[in-house]
């Protein structure tokens, strides 16, 4: 534990020091906003929440990309082989990884929270404990997610490569950029399968309000099972040596991780709700008012015959 | 005195690449042991497969009476090395390095020590990017003793380094020897494994072809005089090879050169020779009996080549 403590110190002390790291964690957001504020044409109210939500959604769900590409950094210079021989292994290295990118990613959202607020005219806060806890869960996962490509790409140009494709993945079909229901049916089929999509509707429903921290609680599940699952096999995936390239049976690895995201899709898709929450949510940007108050009772519905908005 | 280090038989393969083929020796508490050759020769893979960094195909490896690649921590608490790749964060600083290795080991040297001893104490503030290439080996090696090991691993300490700073580090490692610790170094200068190393095993081809001390090593030269000589036309292969006193004669690089137990009467004999053949004289130097010459010895082939 003091060694993880040690190295998230360290790791934290470096990113405050890297100017790619500022750009990517804090420009990159503050650009989507302000894109969202050029479209949203001076209109506020609950569409505020909303996209603050997507805006959360986008920064938790870029960790994956930062940690992969220094893990990968760090192997290729060969930084990770002079730490094999300390008294260090894998599991400190990657859950240092996880904690400082947490650390480092909270004032960045707290930031981002206070100028949506300002920006946006926001008037509630939505549920922050549901927030924070999708946030904590959400950044975890998909820090996780990212240390499990730097375990599986041999080389920085295949990490960006595989990077790239699943960003776009994430970003189109999750909902945090193109909302669910303007996607067709079978599309908002598939993103069930994408972690991606419980973060994505959660902080959406957190942000407005439309939830409460129990509702979140199958995103969080959904959350916590990827971190797990991702940060396991990536403790054992991990390489110090750049040359130690990863065997192609270890491959098999990477369907052990996507047997999680197979059965949250399959019992999302048959019995869950969260498309027709996010529909909920989406139609309530439409109606007139401010934020949809909590525990609204639903009406029932198929997640591809989404239901009205609650009034 | 008792081994701590053992290999017995060691073998690693790289795909068809046999870089090591049956290497075995022992490095004894408090010596100084020198892995010497070319560029190739297997040194490296077996200082690594000792750090717990590779492992071997075959052959038994002990360190401190554990075996690197299964004994964990306990292992690691116990060694310190210089790698011959590795690298730090460019944007961590001197002492943030030093003070971030000594806490994760349990027991660990003052930073602030290692950094007055090591002459690192201006730089405690640069970033490892700035540092020069004998600035950054002095860090390694601080950080190589942040634990206060009982074995020291430097895999080419000096490589690539002045022959100002490649000093200040052989005065490093004569501390080190001085304080007992037990060192392996490899190295592919003769210089320098005759000046720190008790013992030195010479290593090519992934084997090794003589072991001893180094006067031991040297002796087996016969106290042969290395005599290299330029000339201004080439000559046939071993057309030197029977001039008074020359017990072996080779050509490098268009240089001759020749051992001999007789020196004076080789020069002498070598000149006469040279004006019987209208060929001219165009540099000549002597050496005294190295390492070098046992290499070239036993292998027909320069130490660098």
């Amino acid at each position: 534990m003091s060694a993880t403590w040690t190295l998230t110190k360290v790791r934290v002390l470096l990113a405050m020091r890297n100017r790619m790291f500022f750009f990517f964690s804090l420009m990159m957001p503050m650009i989507f906003l302000f894109i969202s504020i050029i479209f949203l044409r001076g209109r506020t109210g609950p569409i505020g929440n909303y996209i603050l939500g997507d805006l959360l959604t986008v920064t938790v769900m870029g960790s994956f990309w930062g940690l992969s590409v220094q893990l990968v950094t760090f192997r290729e210079q060969g930084i990770l082989r002079r730490f094999r021989l300390a008294p260090v292994g894998a599991g400190p290295m990657l859950a240092s990884s996880i904690l400082s990118n947490y650390v480092m990613a909270l004032p960045t959202l707290v930031f981002e929270v206070l100028v949506c607020r300002w920006a946006l005219h926001i008037q509630a806060w939505g549920n922050p404990l549901a927030l924070f806890l999708l946030i904590t869960f959400g950044s975890a996962a998909f820090s996780s997610f990212g240390l499990i490509i730097a375990s599986v790409t041999n080389t920085m140009q295949e990490t960006q490569i595989i990077n790239q494709l699943i960003w776009m993945g994430f970003l189109f079909l999750s909902g945090a950029t193109i909302p669910l229901l303007g996607l067709p049916d079978w599309v908002r089929r598939i993103s069930l399968f994408l972690p991606a999509t419980y973060l994505a509707t959660g902080l959406q429903s957190s942000a407005m309000g439309s939830i409460t921290w129990g509702g979140v609680l199958t995103d969080a599940i959904g959350l916590t099972v990827t971190l797990l699952v991702t940060f396991e096999i990536s403790r054992r995936l991990f390489r110090w040596e750049a040359e130690a390239k990863v065997a192609p049976r270890a491959k098999l690895w990477i369907v052990a991780a996507m047997v999680p995201f197979f059965l949250f899709g399959t019992y999302e898709n048959l019995y869950g709700d969260l498309l027709n929450r996010a529909a909920v949510d989406f139609r309530t940007l439409f109606s007139t008012g401010t934020v949809a108050p909590a525990q609204q009772p639903l009406q029932s519905a198929s997640p591809s015959e989404p239901r009205q908005p609650a009034p | 005195m008792a081994a701590v280090i053992e290999v017995e038989n060691l073998y690693k393969s790289y795909g068809p690449v046999e870089a090591i083929r049956g290497v075995s020796f022992a490095v004894e508490e408090g010596e100084v042991f020198g892995l010497l050759g070319p560029n190739g020769a297997g040194k490296t893979s077996t200082v690594e497969i000792l750090e717990g960094l590779r492992e071997p195909d075959r052959g038994r490896v002990s360190v401190c009476g554990l075996n690197p690649q299964e004994a964990g921590n306990r292992f690691k608490e116990s060694i310190g090395a210089i790698l011959q790749s590795t690298n730090l964060p460019e944007k961590l600083r001197v002492k943030e390095a030093l003070d971030l290795f000594a806490e994760l080991y349990a027991r660990h040297a003052d930073t602030g020590e290692l950094l007055r001893r090591f002459q690192l104490e201006e730089k405690a503030d640069a970033f490892y990017k700035d540092l020069s290439g004998g600035q950054k080996q002095r860090l390694a090696l601080a950080m190589a003793l942040v634990n206060d090991p009982r074995v020291v691993f430097l895999d080419e300490p000096t490589a690539g380094l002045d022959p100002q700073v490649r000093r200040e580090i052989y005065d490093i490692i004569e501390d080190l020897k001085r304080a007992k610790k037990t060192v392996l170094i490899t190295t592919h200068y003769i210089e320098e494994a005759e000046r720190l190393c008790d013992r030195v095993a010479i290593v090519d081809s992934g084997r090794v072809i003589a072991q001893g001390t180094p006067r031991e090593l040297k002796h087996k030269s016969a106290g042969k005089t290395r005599i290299e000589v330029r000339l201004a036309r080439p000559l046939a292969n071993g057309a030197l090879a029977h001039i008074d006193g020359v017990s072996d004669s080779r050509e490098f690089d268009g240089a001759y050169v020749l051992h001999s137990a007789r020196p004076p009467q080789t020069i002498v004999a070598l000149v006469k020779q040279l004006e019987a053949e209208g060929n001219e004289l165009q540099s000549l130097e002597m050496f005294s009996p190295s390492l070098e010459d046992v290499f070239i010895e036993l292998t027909g082939r320069r130490l660098r080549e």
